[in-house]
């Protein structure tokens, strides 16, 4: 038990110490333009296939679904409301992190692990250089940068994907669903919405450096890593989407 | 002018429960080349990463060049990086980097010198470790003696006064490992660097070595000169050299 707390202890210090170092090196030197350009493509224009299917297809089965359930109520009218702020609210910013998590999060940890348990990272500091500097601040920037871009191409694809089953499926017309879609959204739920995504992209990309850069034992390691990053990323994201959401529901 | 380009004085290290080095202390002097010699696990790797504080003694001083380095953190270590090289195991190129751009990175790091320059500068590295022609190849394309040239040429692109060899012919077969001997003596003799190999290599380091530090269970067991240490009645060493025959107790 003690050994578990101990364990706990010193995860917390060094991702501590690591989110503290970045700052620091964010706010000390400009990131290079180059890694930081390969970073937004890599964590977000590679990206954009999974969030385009998941966004189209949780908004289909949402239009579906509350369709269904409206009818009970004879609400069926309703279906653009409920799939715009459901999407634009939790299920755009969460189902897109946890998506983008898996993948980009798997990729970090690998990545950096991988260069960890080779002495990579030993060489970048026997050179005198900042491995946060290098592999850790551009990752945070390009995540911080694309994880929100992806969330709002979700909003509106998962709202398109409501479209085309009110129209296709509960012939509605397509004008009406989208008047209902805007009557139905404000400005605080999207911001709301984008609030929690840029939480949730600094807990991924903190998250999948951290488990990297500490990986140790070969390529066993790395695998064990990779593994645990998805897993804290995954839940990490979910506990804090709870909190994030009463926090912006005080306001 | 103190004589000793590097001091270890009583240092301890431990990992855990582990205790790796229990008191380690002797001297390397400017311009020599001294062979830390000992089995696997006997913490000779752990006291080279002392040197550049990629590790850092629980008790004991790190004398670099006339400087305590003990106490120095990573902005510190900085301008001793610059001076003391190191050549990994595996070599620690960066994967996702040519030839050029791993032998060039240090450059660009630290310097303002033109992407020319650099270019001369790298093909001129090249050279000294008798490779032509490899510059755009990826580390992955290169053999295990050709990606230590490229790490050794990698290591000597900042003019170092002193290089320090992690288990440089481990892993290569008898006649690579013989040319990257060959290639340390070399380096000494042409660019006049203080030289520290650690290996488990008695060929090898009867062949670069000056001097010679055998370390056994975290201690220093002899440091002296090759023909002393091939005279030494040291029982651990004897058993060491004798590979493993004999009684390493008797006296």
């Amino acid at each position: 038990m003690t050994g578990v707390a101990v364990h706990a202890a010193r995860q917390l210090g060094g991702f501590s110490m690591l989110v503290a170092e970045t700052a620091r090196e964010t706010l000390r030197r400009r990131p290079e333009g180059r890694i930081l350009m390969e970073q937004l493509y890599q964590i977000g224009v590679l990206s954009v296939g999974i969030s385009t299917v998941t966004a189209l297809f949780t908004g289909m089965v949402l239009a579906l679904q509350t369709s269904y359930s409206l009818a009970a109520y004879g609400a069926k009218l309703f279906v653009g409301d409920v799939v715009a702020l459901s999407l634009v609210r939790e299920l755009g910013p969460v189902l897109t992190a946890l998506m983008v998590g898996g993948r980009v999060g798997a990729g970090i940890t690998a990545e950096v692990g991988t260069m960890n348990v080779t002495e990579q990272i030993d060489a970048i500091r026997a050179m005198a250089a900042s491995p946060v500097r290098k592999l850790v601040v551009p990752k945070v920037l390009a995540m911080l940068i694309m994880l929100p871009i992806l969330v709002v191409l979700s909003d509106f694809l998962g709202i398109m994907g409501g479209l085309l089953m009110a129209v296709t499926t509960l012939g509605q017309p397509a004008a009406f669903y989208m008047q209902h879609v805007v009557q139905a959204l404000s400005l605080h739920d999207v911001m709301s919405g984008l609030g929690k995504t840029v939480v949730f992209a600094l807990i991924i990309a903190f998250i999948a450096c951290h488990k990297g850069l500490t990986a140790t034992g070969g390529a066993d390691g790395v695998g064990r890593a990779t593994t645990e990053t998805v897993v804290a990323a995954s839940l990490s994201v979910l506990i804090s989407d709870f909190f994030l959401t009463k926090l912006f529901l005080t306001f | 002018m103190d004589s000793a380009f590097i001091r270890f004085d009583g240092i301890h290290k431990a990992f855990g429960p582990k205790k790796v080095l229990q008191g380690i202390t002797f001297d390397i002097r400017h311009g020599e080349t001294l062979v830390v010699l000992g089995g696997s696990g006997s913490g000779k790797s752990v006291l080279l990463r002392h040197i550049i504080g990629l590790h850092r003694p629980d008790q004991g001083r790190v004398v670099v060049d006339g400087e305590d380095i003990t106490g120095y953190d990573e902005d510190d270590l900085v301008h001793v990086r610059q001076k003391v090289a190191m050549l990994f195991q595996g070599g620690a190129l960066f994967d996702s980097m040519t030839v050029a751009e791993n032998i060039g990175y240090g450059l660009r790091e630290h310097t303002r010198k033109s992407d020319e320059e650099i270019d001369g500068i790298v093909r001129h590295k090249l050279s000294l470790v008798e490779l032509a022609g490899v510059e755009d190849l990826m580390p992955s394309e290169l053999s295990g003696g050709m990606r230590k040239r490229v790490a050794l040429a990698r290591s000597i692109a900042m003019d170092p006064r002193c290089i320090l060899y992690d288990e440089p012919t481990t892993g290569l077969d008898p006649v690579t490992a013989m040319t990257i001997n060959e290639l340390i003596r070399n380096m000494q003799a042409r660019l006049n660097v203080t030289t520290v190999v650690v290996t488990h290599d008695i060929e090898s380091a009867f062949f670069v070595g000056d001097r010679i530090a055998f370390l056994y269970e975290g201690l220093t067991r002899f440091v002296g000169t090759v023909a002393e240490a091939r005279q030494s009645p040291e029982p651990a060493l004897r058993h060491f050299l004798s590979g493993g025959r004999g009684n390493r107790h008797a006296s």
